[in-house]
């Protein structure tokens, strides 16, 4: 992506390696360097991005109208499978991975990631991973279309396709495992002196307890999918009453993972909504420790609600109680950080560039979806939300609105750091209106579905239905087509622009505006000296 | 703010482009406060936890929306950069949020543990899923049947089948032979599966469960005693190419008019294969339609 031209900055000006390798194999395929893997990674979740929301592009053609119009319930199945795994596996987790990559060594004064060989082999496991997924849809079986989440038995009639998804998932679970190991090593060992845990930024925090629950559950996740497989292959029966097995403990084991999953995908988004809110309102965050606290207490939650994923498998009444309760203890950290986050615009001095304009649509949005997360949680209720379209819009506004526009708000904040250049303001306003329109246009009409009664995973719908489902519809191709905007405004900002300065942002405060723009192909050689850290860092 | 009303104007033209036919139902906004006796009760549990969620939801907005309006850079506002933390804030915005819950916590707790006592029920039905149809019997009745997409319906969700779904009355949610129930008595239902995992699931009831193989799950309801009639719903569990095929009818009769029906399909003395194998001929449904 960024040519150096860090020739500039004389801290740098004598090390070793001066700049990229000259040839496409050596400076991308065979790379060490933290940026040209965080760009790797960030390219890598883009496509998915547009593959996996072309996915949910035929959903919703589909579902424009009643009556089956375009494809067969078996490919819609297997439409609905696959965008869930492409879009959490391939564009959201690999999206944060490459945020860390760039980011965490610029914040906390370190050259590198801790584990640079790694970090490439991290990287160049999920573009196999994908292929292979990817590919069954050239199986006769067609892709896997038991949903995301591999139920047996269900899964187990996924033919051909079925063990290939295995083994992706096996591919995506080491690659996660190893970034995560990169990022809590990176923070442990790397950080510059004087740059205390309780000095880093927001976004290393929450990416320090993503990385633990990554190592946590992925292992858990392969575990399950092992024991499919073996159950499908090798004549075991963990999964199948009758031969002594449970297909419910598939599920408990699978939400195990899924629970704090859909956490790692959330968690970063705190961290880059905290370090975007303080910039754009000129104030320091609010409420730093409680922060870093609450995601901490998030992060241990995560571990025991699982199980209000399948309030409807018939648990006993005890159990039933305990998920409910501990769901509904979720929403005090998560109350928290909204409450801090707000606090920190209150006697701000407020502005709206692109960065900021995601991240407080992603304030009010996520909100939402938080709030239909706490009616989820009251299990009598639940019995009626439970597998409708409900869920479908509480989860869709928690990772569209919630993950992905903080992960959009991320590359709107950094860009400039990474191309050296700004990029074109007005497009990327005009990004987020019509994202921040249609995505309502696209999934508050869902609520209504559920509560009406429409069952997810449905290809088809009763005509009562039809209404409200032709304007999701038409936000969903609204959404779509506004994402063509992204790229435009990258590709924009690396081929050039008006140059920025060094600290890009009037408020923005952190190490890596201590660095030129763009900054060097490799960067605090030199530890920090200690006017920038007390400079650049959280101080209290 | 231009936000609001950008999207509150897109929202409006989009309302009013789809809204030109007269006909269009824009009905089905929420959940039903159904029929049975506990219906009404969770229906009540979605409703305040809606409107706990709307009253935090307008106090927190507006203290955002009033923070982005007034501490705007154009409208000269200074930052307080010494505003940090506060103590006591955090320890009331914390609190607040326990009580409410706890609050929350208790009708759903009472209403949870209504749901979970099936003692003395009156009626037993064993409700077996099938990949891609329901099977229905009755114990200790010796009636027992299959409950399937009708026909109509079946032929119109073809692809391309060149059927509009809008003139099939109820489609998709209609089948050849419904599950009777009698209002006013409890029914108790056993579910299971013979392949995937399934979940029964009518809204009206406000029941929704899971049918797993080699289990048996329960669950009960009771419908109230003036409501009786034709009630409907769906598989609620991703079960394979036509999940979205295997519709529910409950239709709860009088206890004399599913007395006469329950008698209806009991297999006579004399040719007892033949009747049960009558189960899901056009002849049983034309009778249960009775």
């Amino acid at each position: 992506m960024a040519h150096s031209t860090h020739a500039d900055h004389a801290d740098h000006a004598d090390h070793e390696h001066h700049g990229p390798p000259k040839g496409f194999i050596q400076r991308w395929v065979m790379t060490t360097n933290h940026k040209d893997i965080g760009t790797l990674y960030m390219v890598f979740a883009l496509l998915m991005f547009f593959i996996g929301g072309s996915m949910a592009m035929v959903i919703r053609l589909e579902l424009f109208q009643p009556g089956l119009q375009f494809v067969d319930p078996q490919f819609f199945n297997s439409m609905t499978t696959m965008h869930a795994l492409v879009m959490i596996f391939g564009g959201v987790m690999p999206a944060w991975v490459g945020l860390a990559n760039w980011m965490i060594p610029m914040q906390v004064g370190a050259p590198d990631m801790a584990l640079p060989r790694m970090n490439n082999f991290s990287f160049w496991i999920l573009p196999f991973a994908f292929v292979l997924l990817l590919s069954t849809a050239f199986l006769q079986s067609g892709s896997p279309a038991g949903g995301w989440t591999l139920y047996p038995p269900l899964s187990l009639q996924g033919g051909d396709s079925f063990p290939m998804a295995i083994f992706a998932i096996h591919m995506m679970g080491i690659s996660s495992i190893m970034g995560a190991i990169n990022v809590i090593v990176t923070l442990m060992n790397m950080r510059a002196p004087g740059v205390t845990l309780l000095r880093m930024p927001l976004f290393c925090w929450t990416w320090l307890i993503t990385a633990y629950l990554l190592i946590l559950v992925m292992p858990v996740l392969a575990g399950a999918v092992t024991m499919l497989l073996t159950d499908h292959f090798f004549g075991t029966t963990f999964f199948n009453a009758a031969g002594g097995g449970d297909p419910v403990m598939f599920q408990h084991i699978f939400w195990f993972f899924g629970h704090p999953e859909v956490y790692i995908l959330i968690l970063p988004a705190f961290g880059v909504v905290s370090e975007i809110i303080p910039t754009f309102s000129r104030k320091p965050l609010f409420g730093y420790e409680s922060m870093v606290y609450a995601t901490a207490s998030i992060g241990f939650l995560s571990f025991i609600v699982w199980a209000h994923h399948m309030f409807t498998v018939g648990m006993p009444l005890a159990g039933q109680l305990f998920f409910m309760l501990t769901t509904m203890l979720i929403a005090v950290p998560t109350g928290v950080k909204v409450f801090n986050w707000t606090a920190t615009m209150w006697k701000g001095s407020i502005t709206f560039e692109p960065p900021m304009l995601f991240a407080v649509a992603f304030l009010f949005l996520f909100t939402i979806g938080g709030f239909s997360g706490l009616m989820l949680a009251i299990v009598p209720a639940d019995f009626q939300y439970h597998d409708t379209y409900f869920v479908v819009a509480h989860f869709h506004y928690v990772l569209v609105p919630g993950a992905i526009f903080s992960i959009m708000a991320g590359v709107y904040y950094w860009l400039p750091k990474w191309t050296g250049n700004m990029y074109n303001m007005a497009v990327a306003k005009w990004h987020f209106w019509l994202s921040v329109i249609f995505v309502n246009v696209l999934f508050f009409p869902q609520h209504f579905l559920g509560l009406a009664g429409m069952p997810r995973r449905i290809p088809d719908y009763s005509a009562q239905f039809s209404e409200w489902n032709m304007v999701s519809s038409l936000g969903g191709f609204g959404f779509g087509l506004s994402q063509l905007l992204f790229p435009l405004v990258i590709w924009q900002c690396v081929k050039g622009g008006q140059k920025a300065t060094n600290r890009v942002w009037e408020g923005a405060h952190g190490l890596e505006w201590e660095l030129p723009s763009p900054a060097p192909y490799h960067s605090w050689a030199d530890a920090p000296p200690a006017e920038v850290i007390a400079r650049g860092t959280i101080s209290h | 703010m231009l936000r609001k009303s950008a999207f509150l104007g897109a929202a409006a033209a989009a309302l009013a482009v789809l809204a030109a036919p007269a006909q269009a139902a824009w009905t089905g906004l929420n959940m039903t406060r159904g029929v049975s006796t506990l219906s009404g009760e969770i229906y009540s549990l979605h409703m305040l936890i809606f409107w706990v969620c709307t009253v935090i939801g307008i106090l927190v907005f507006g203290v955002m929306i009033f923070s982005l309006v007034k501490f705007r850079k154009s409208q000269g506002a200074v930052p307080d950069t010494q505003l940090l933390h506060s103590t006591k804030a955090e320890i009331i915005w914390t609190a607040i949020p326990v009580v409410i819950l706890v609050l929350m916590a208790v009708p759903a707790a009472r209403t949870l543990i209504r749901i979970e006592d099936a003692s003395n029920t009156e009626v037993t039905i064993k409700v077996t899923g099938y990949q891609w149809k329901w099977q229905y019997d009755y114990i200790d009745e010796n009636v027992s049947f299959f409950s399937t997409l009708s026909r109509d319906s079946d032929a119109a969700r073809q692809l391309d089948s060149g059927v509009d779904p809008k003139s099939v009355p109820d489609y998709l949610l209609s089948v050849d032979n419904p599950l009777v129930v009698p209002v006013g008595k409890k029914v108790r239902i056993l579910l299971t599966s013979q392949d995937v995992i399934h979940a029964w699931w009518v809204p009206a009831l406000a029941v929704k469960k899971d049918a797993i193989p080699g289990m048996m799950n329960e669950l009960w309801f009771q419908v109230q005693p003036d409501k009786a009639g034709l009630y409907r719903g769906q598989c609620a569990e991703l079960c394979g190419r036509d999940h979205g095929f295997m519709p529910i009818v409950v239709d709860a009769k009088s206890p004399a008019d599913y007395a006469a029906w329950l008698a209806s399909k009991k297999p006579v003395a004399a040719e007892p294969a033949a009747a049960a194998a009558a189960g899901g001929t056009p002849l049983a449904v034309a009778a249960s339609a009775n």
